[in-house]
């Protein structure tokens, strides 16, 4: 009786050798990836080829000359392709992270309201989980969008918050400030205090590890970082002009605008993430043993200290991964702005100055390698977290 | 009253107080059992209150449910006649009339396979299974004809049956592709494994509308010169490896939670490696990771809607598309929350599913 290894036919007993079989198989892989690769790269320089395009970033520095209507730097028609990329890229990054902000903020609450023990809350918090989780997200943007376009006022009829704040369906118009000459000092302070906190709260701690005397950390805190700042903003004589935007005509003048566009994305990002985070805040906190809290509370600990120190410190655990690949989710749904005509980075660089150069392969080339930065950096900052995070264990 | 003595354990029982019984015992208990908790039952009441009553006469009671033009329509309430007035735009899209009983019937036999795949206690499961086996061919036959049908091309399709061609084939298609990626990222051989991780982080790591782009406008430079390929097809394609890269990195935690004593023991009752997988790994991987699966599935049905941006009529963007109809200006919120309720409706069926086969297969640790 033969048995495979002692086949005679060499091929096959290299076969039936583990490690052989695996160098095999992995030539083979890689014969057939690099054959792959090179068959459509191939297709493609020949098909550029034919229709006399190349490969060229050069575009990137011609005019563009399109308007984009929300520009935190400055930008005009004149700019260049690449500054339109730029003020996408930051019109993305801004909806990115305040809907992050406002995702965990709703998300944490959604999650505590749904373990709450009051009947109707839970109810509350259930139902809007269940009906923003099975509604795709884009249909909630176009519905906000077109909410705030049809049911909103016209400017002349705006809701009027104290004739400074209007909210109309061209947007949500208030103040902004003009910074005066002496306002550098207020933002020294601003600095100062900030850097004092930062040490404070390591000397606070190394004062308790020692001796175990505590001090009122936040309180000082909150009051170096805000209440100086603020007193000496007003000891200079407020060096922040306000430019309150009033109805002239049919529209505002002056003050700044936040767009419909903006609006009906940032709050549809944060509405349908917030209800995953619900979920994930809710099943955090359910995975904490209930003894965790009892074992607390006998050894006298305070309600708040409890939650503070052992509840939530191990429900952060629990909690981390997932939320992480819900910013992610954000970060990269920001995308869907297209729909509605806010200028992000696709609808710039991918989306105009594609159709205007006709360079398709160097514009997607940009804005994937752009997702991909967000997404690494976003992934790597909560993996840093997470690492603190975690359970030291032996 | 008098006063009354019974030997011991002949005392007839009393009724339970009254505080511990009933709508009040339940109502104290739920909404009011602290003075925090009775402040946001107040608070939830009246905002239920604020936000209900209104929604309802605007719905229901204002609405209007016939009428050829927006002016037909209540100024303070819904006009759904708008909804009824398009309803064969919504289902079939632009798919020729008199062929639309095609339409229907590739729907009414995806019912009938997704039946046998779904639950096991259907007669004559083992032939629904070959049938459903076959569906994929039929289905395609169906929709878009040949072999002795009219022809119908793929740019005619939309509404309903669009989201249910991509999401079915997405479904299908990228569960295979998923499982395969997930063992290739576990695989102990560098290049594929290499190749599995570059893939996955990638797809994960860019939007599906980019990845659509590409497929609308770049795919064909990368096809042999002169040669085409249907749109819809190409969708198809993208949507697949996307939501296949999610479904690996779902079933990768899924092979990671089994503790490795399976792979070993298999392998020392004398398995090889597919044999292995197919018996003992898969078959409890893919029990832990049904939630993730399903929620992954859920996810790319969602995602259907994003065929819009490259000019693909989904029921959204039929919607879209009527919204800016002069005849019915201004009417998105209704046509809106009607393409809401439809994915509601399916996504919530989805995931109910994902809770009853969880409890179905969670035979490992019941006592």
């Amino acid at each position: 009786m033969s048995t495979p290894t002692s086949s005679t036919n060499p091929l096959l007993r290299a076969w039936y050798d583990k490690e052989t079989r695996s160098v095999i198989v992995q030539i083979i892989a890689a014969a057939l990836i690099i054959s792959f690769f090179s068959y459509i790269i191939n297709n493609a320089v020949v098909n550029l080829a034919s229709i006399g395009k190349d490969i060229d970033f050069g575009f990137l520095w011609q005019n563009a000359s399109y308007d984009i209507n929300q520009h935190l730097i400055p930008y005009t028609s004149t700019s260049s392709h690449f500054e339109a990329m730029i003020v996408g890229l930051i019109n993305t990054l801004l909806v990115a992270v305040a809907g992050i902000l406002l995702a965990t903020i709703l998300g944490f609450i959604l999650g505590v309201m749904r373990l709450s023990n009051n009947w109707l809350t839970q109810k509350i918090s259930y139902v809007y989980i269940e009906y923003v989780r099975n509604v795709p997200l884009l249909l909630h943007i176009l519905l906000l969008h077109g909410l705030i376009i049809n049911a909103l006022p016209r400017p002349k009829g705006s809701h009027n918050f104290g004739d400074t704040f209007f909210l109309n369906n061209r947007g949500f118009q208030m103040p902004s400030p003009e910074f005066q000459s002496l306002f550098w000092v207020v933002g020294a302070f601003i600095v100062a205090g900030i850097a004092f906190a930062w040490w404070f709260s390591r000397y606070a701690q190394s004062v308790q590890d020692n001796t175990g005397k505590t001090f009122p950390v936040a309180i000082i805190n909150i009051g170096a970082i805000v209440l100086l700042p603020l007193v000496v903003y007003f000891v200079l004589g407020s060096p922040i002009e306000w430019d309150v935007p009033a109805l002239k005509g049919f529209n505002f003048k002056g003050g700044m605008v936040v767009r419909p566009e903006f609006i009906a994305l940032w709050l549809a990002l944060s509405f349908y993430t917030a209800a995953f985070i619900g979920e994930i805040v809710r099943a955090g906190i359910v995975a904490i043993n209930h003894g965790q809290t009892e074992a607390a509370l006998a050894l006298g600990v305070s309600n708040s200290q409890t939650l503070k120190l052992v509840v939530i410190p191990q429900a952060l655990r629990v909690i981390i991964p997932p939320l992480t690949s819900q910013y992610l989710n954000l970060a990269k749904n920001s995308s869907l702005a297209l729909a509605i005509g806010y200028m992000d980075v696709v609808a710039t660089i991918g989306g105009i100055s594609l159709n205007q150069t006709g360079r398709e392969m160097e514009c997607m080339l940009i804005v994937m390698g752009i997702y991909l930065v967000i997404s690494l950096l976003i992934s790597s900052g909560m993996n840093w977290y997470n690492n603190r995070m975690q359970l030291v264990e032996r | 009253m008098t006063k009354q003595n019974f030997a011991p354990g002949t005392h007839p029982s009393l009724p339970p107080p009254h505080s511990t019984i009933g709508l009040i015992h339940w109502l104290r208990t739920n909404l009011f059992s602290s003075v925090s908790n009775s402040v946001v039952t107040l608070v939830s009441i009246y905002a239920l209150y604020l936000a209900i009553p209104p929604a309802i006469s605007w719905l229901f009671i204002d609405a209007t449910y016939v009428g050829e033009t927006r002016k037909d329509c209540a100024a303070d309430g819904a006009c759904l006649a708008f909804i009824g007035e398009r309803f064969n735009l919504f289902v079939y899209g632009f798919y020729p009339d008199e062929l639309q009983w095609r339409v229907n019937l590739a729907a009414i036999l995806l019912v009938v396979a997704s039946a046998a795949v779904l639950w096991d206690n259907i007669p004559a499961r083992k032939h629904m299974l070959r049938f459903a086996l076959l569906y994929p061919f039929i289905g395609a036959w169906l929709l878009s004809g040949g072999f002795g049908l009219e022809p119908v091309g793929t740019h005619l399709f939309g509404g309903l049956m669009l989201t249910l061609t991509i999401g079915v084939t997405g479904i299908v298609c990228s569960l295979p592709l998923g499982i395969l990626l997930a063992l290739g990222r576990q695989s102990n051989l560098p290049i594929i494994k290499y190749f599995c991780i570059g893939f996955i982080e990638f797809i994960r790591g860019v939007p599906l509308i980019t990845l659509l782009f590409v497929a609308s406008t770049m795919l064909s430079y990368f096809l042999p010169p002169g040669s085409t390929f249907d749109l819809l097809l190409r969708v198809l394609i993208m949507v697949t490896l996307f939501s296949s890269a999610y479904i690996a990195e779902v079933i990768r935690g899924g092979l990671q939670a089994l503790p490795k004593g399976q792979l070993e023991a298999a392998e020392s009752l004398g398995l090889n490696y597919s044999q292995a997988m197919r018996f003992i790994i898969l078959p409890q991987a893919l029990k832990i990771s049904i939630p993730g699966i399903v929620n992954t599935f859920i996810g790319l049905y969602k995602d259907t809607t994003l065929v819009i941006v490259i000019g693909l009529l989904d029921p959204l963007g039929i919607g879209r598309a009527s919204v800016a109809d002069s005849a019915w200006l201004g009417l998105s919120t209704e046509v809106y929350l009607f393409v809401a309720v439809f994915f509601f409706i399916s996504c919530f069926g989805m995931a109910r599913y994902s809770l009853y086969l969880e409890n179905k297969l969670n035979t490992g640790h019941k006592r």
